[in-house]
């Protein structure tokens, strides 16, 4: 693995959420990466922003780290939930919340 | 450089062969587009692993020349 894969690794498995994005929750640099946070913030998500626009590596990295070609990407509990289309289609449908709540973070 | 909603579709209908694929360019500026695609290859696979699926038909092409393809992936309904 190679150091942002392990940092990356890391990150993933040691906070309950983690959203990988462009700009920070507070300030999203990206629609995509608002929409997710938005969507979090509504359901009362505790969750860690990564910024991938800090570093060039970690833009990249985080791709090859799930084979997802696009940001933002969400993990819950170390697992890939989805980028920005798959969380909105869970939020609509009630799946987000009630996996979240499955899992013991909302 | 962009795609063409033409383009799009062929390339997830070469690794696809049965795919129903639908694509709207929302801005009108060949960068952003929604495709809505049903496959019975997506059968038994996660949402994650069928949006994959087609992410490597565009073989790479997403996130780079193709900025944004908003995408949604369903199976096609059973005949009664």
């Amino acid at each position: 693995m190679t150091d942002i894969a392990k940092w990356i690794d890391n990150e993933v498995k040691s906070n309950d959420v983690v959203l990988f994005m462009k700009g920070t929750p507070e300030a999203p640099m990206c629609g995509f990466s608002g929409r997710t946070t938005q969507i979090l913030n509504h359901l009362g998500v505790t969750f860690k922003g990564v910024n991938v626009l800090e570093s060039n590596d970690l833009r990249q990295g985080i791709k090859d780290y799930t084979n997802w070609p696009t940001i933002p990407q969400l993990y819950v509990k170390g697992e890939f939930v989805g980028g920005s289309d798959i969380v909105m289609e869970m939020f609509q449908s009630g799946e987000l919340k009630q996996m979240l709540a499955d899992k013991g973070v909302a | 450089m962009a795609m063409s909603a033409a383009d799009i579709e062929r390339f997830i209908k070469e690794a696809l062969p049965d795919a129903v694929v639908d694509i709207r360019d929302l801005a009108g500026d060949g960068d952003h587009y929604a495709a809505n695609v049903v496959s019975a290859a997506f059968k038994g696979k996660s949402r994650v692993q069928q949006h994959q699926m087609v992410y490597s038909a565009l073989k790479g092409r997403m996130g780079g020349e193709l900025h944004a393809l908003a995408l949604q992936t369903s199976i096609p309904q059973e005949q009664p």
